[in-house]
């Protein structure tokens, strides 16, 4: 009854085996076999669909223009173009968030003080998720002694406190007056990232074993794949999702870490400009002048808040069982 | 030298855990030639999936070890042979088909890229000329309009298609050895049939030697040129599908037999073997089947039975073949 001749069942699908097309279960568009329906494609779809989503992706979209394009919400104002005898005057029609100690017009100081928090965020998530899946990647898929000494290494650098490394990375390469923005920044990046990958790679390690020992990966080195080619095709495409998710969520971790270090006068130096270190300049003045305070602080919880909602509405996207 | 295409020689393999030693296999042989359709039957636990698992390298070890034997394929060891060398043969020369084809597929790959791959790895073939081949390869498993679904993801075909799919990946390589792991476990009865026929047919056009593992007796009776029963992690009777099923001489072969429901026996209660399959890890000593066995004497208890020849290529490990293959089974089905 099964007739060879393949073109002929499609015509006709009733004709044969009454399990060959599944296209009734789909929505339409997928079964004309157009558009496919990947993991990441469904999430994609599940993504567009979830409100705390949007709100936060498009804060983050704000975000990156302030740190790339910050002319765009200064009006043309300098950030390092400063009157004194404007010092600490409270927030005005003229300057919304009123003007900091030397005379410097709060809110173009916030809006390009994002570069360097972004950067320090985004540049430090790269890192992590880079040194961390891979070494994830390969204490799980070989487990035994590999997996051992990895683990154990992993588990000296997870117990230096943040602030402990912090200073140790930080005071190890002091700012000269000839450090630019990429050196600093890199520094706090260095900084955060030698005591950040470790999370990441116990997150990869735990879903690579998981994955190692699917039907699929047998399968695969059943029909003659390398360890190498199944790592890649196999095993990291599938065991991805959970490290993009702790990624995102500590995007905004490693941007408030930025502040906590800048605050101690630890991380990015003046005249680097971040929230961080114009917290730490308003600390002083907090009883007579909150606003040098408030707005930078503002922005800075509203940035760490946009990412921790993003890892969150990506973590129930890619995660079937939360929906 | 051996003739034969593949050759299990002995085979030995246990698995050290923590709880002690499991002796999954306990000198296993049996031979295949091509064009030739082997059925491996047993219950689970029998050892006759670690078998194959051990032909095709792809055992787990640790925990797994293998303690003797030999497996040839035209007359060479495998088991001697250097990881790469043998992961040249998988694939290309012995391929396999899994029992549950949702998930030893990649989900996050379209399954004509993972045919492709095949060819890729292989053969060396550009993604191009890969995905050309895989539509053909589709269209010979029967699988509709596979021009468009080359492009779909494991999850957008039924449960018999997807078979359809690893099937089309495993003979992809023109192998010359086809192990199928309970291939239609997984499906529905009209899907089983299906499948069965698709393996056939290819196994026909192709000459290849075919392994089919499976506990249904039911699937084996009309794909299989030849049986071998497992219980314990040993082959207790092996022999040509017709005498097997007609003169069983094995009183566990017996007991599968009986405990088949058939149209003659309507109104009475199925047979069924008593008691539970051996826990491996604690093997009965003398012949494994000895607590559930009908037949059993004192020397069950001390001797484990030697391969008996029962008739030419029919064999038993049974200290009383004679008695259970003169034995009227409908008396102990009764």
């Amino acid at each position: 009854m099964s007739d060879p001749n393949a073109s002929l069942a499609a015509a006709a699908p009733e004709t044969v085996e009454k399990e060959t097309y599944l296209g009734a279960d789909l929505p339409p568009e997928a079964g004309k076999g157009g558009q496919s329906r990947s993991l990441w494609s469904d999430a994609w779809r599940e993504l567009r669909s979830s409100k705390i989503f949007v709100i936060s992706a498009v804060l983050i979209v704000l975000f990156l223009i302030m740190a790339f394009f910050p002319q765009v919400f200064t009006f043309g104002k300098d950030p390092y173009t400063c009157d004194l005898t404007k010092s600490r005057l409270p927030p005005s029609s003229e300057a919304w968030f009123g003007y900091d100690t030397n005379g410097c017009d709060v809110y173009t100081r916030t809006i390009y003080g994002a570069k360097a928090s972004i950067l320090v965020g985004v540049l430090t998530t790269v890192f992590c998720m880079l040194v961390g899946g891979f070494l994830g990647t390969i204490a799980g898929f070989f487990g035994g002694w590999t997996d051992a000494i990895l683990s154990r290494i992993t588990d000296i650098f997870f117990a230096i406190p943040l602030l402990l490394g912090g200073i140790l990375v930080l005071t190890s390469f002091p700012s000269g007056d000839s450090t630019t923005l990429f050196q600093e920044v890199g520094k706090v990046v260095l900084a955060l990232g030698i005591l950040g990958w470790t999370a990441m790679t116990r997150i990869m390690r735990s879903s690579v074993i998981q994955v190692r020992n699917a039907d699929f990966v047998v399968a695969a080195r059943a029909l003659g794949a390398s360890n190498g080619r199944i790592m890649r095709k196999h095993v990291v495409p599938n065991s991805l999702a959970p490290l993009i998710v702790v990624a995102t969520i500590s995007l905004g971790g490693y941007i408030g870490a930025e502040a906590t270090l800048s605050f101690l006068g630890l991380g990015l130096q003046p005249p680097v400009i971040s929230w961080g270190t114009m917290i730490n300049e308003a600390q002083k003045y907090i009883r007579v002048s909150p606003h040098m305070l408030f707005f930078p602080a503002i922005f800075l919880s509203v940035a760490v808040l946009s990412f921790i909602m993003l890892g969150d509405a990506v973590r129930e996207a890619l995660d079937p069982k939360l929906r | 030298m051996s003739e034969h295409l593949l050759e299990v020689d002995d085979l030995y393999v246990e698995f050290r855990t923590r709880d002690g030693v499991a002796k999954a296999i306990n000198g296993v042989s049996y031979t295949l030639d091509a064009g030739e359709t082997l059925a491996v039957l047993g219950e689970s636990g029998s050892g006759k999936s670690v078998t194959a698992q051990t032909i095709m390298g792809i055992l787990d070890m640790p925990p797994g070890v293998i303690t003797g034997g030999e497996i040839r394929y035209n007359g060479e060891d495998l088991l001697q042979m250097t990881e790469d060398r043998r992961r040249k043969i998988r694939g290309a020369e012995i391929s396999m088909i899994f029992q549950d084809s949702l998930s030893a597929l990649n989900p996050v790959f379209t399954v004509g890229d993972q045919i492709s791959e095949m060819f890729q790895v292989h053969r060396g073939m550009s993604k191009k000329d890969g995905m050309k081949k895989a539509v053909e390869l589709m269209d010979s498993v029967r699988i509709p309009a596979a021009r468009e679904r080359v492009k779909d993801f494991p999850h957008q075909f039924s449960g018999g298609m997807r078979q359809r799919i690893m099937i089309a990946m495993a003979i992809s390589l023109d192998p010359a050895v086809l192990i199928a792991d309970e291939p239609t476990t997984a499906l529905d009865v009209t899907v089983q049939a299906q499948i069965m026929d698709l393996l056939q047919d290819l196994q026909r056009e192709r000459n290849m030697g075919m392994i089919l593992i499976t506990h249904d007796l039911g699937v084996v009776a009309g794909v299989a040129d030849k049986i071998a029963v497992m219980y314990a992690g040993r082959i207790v009777e092996d022999a040509d599908i017709l005498p097997l099923y007609a003169t069983p001489a094995h009183p566990y072969t017996e007991g599968l037999l009986d405990s088949m429901p058939r149209v003659d026996t309507k109104g009475s209660e199925l047979y069924a073997i008593k008691g539970l399959p051996p826990s491996l890890l604690n093997l009965p000593p003398g012949c494994n089947f000895n607590p559930r066995c009908p037949y059993k004497q004192e020397i069950c208890l001390q001797e484990v039975p030697p391969r008996y020849e029962v008739a030419s290529n029919h064999h038993s490990a049974c200290h009383f073949w004679e008695e259970v293959y003169s034995g009227d089974r409908a008396d102990s089905a009764g």
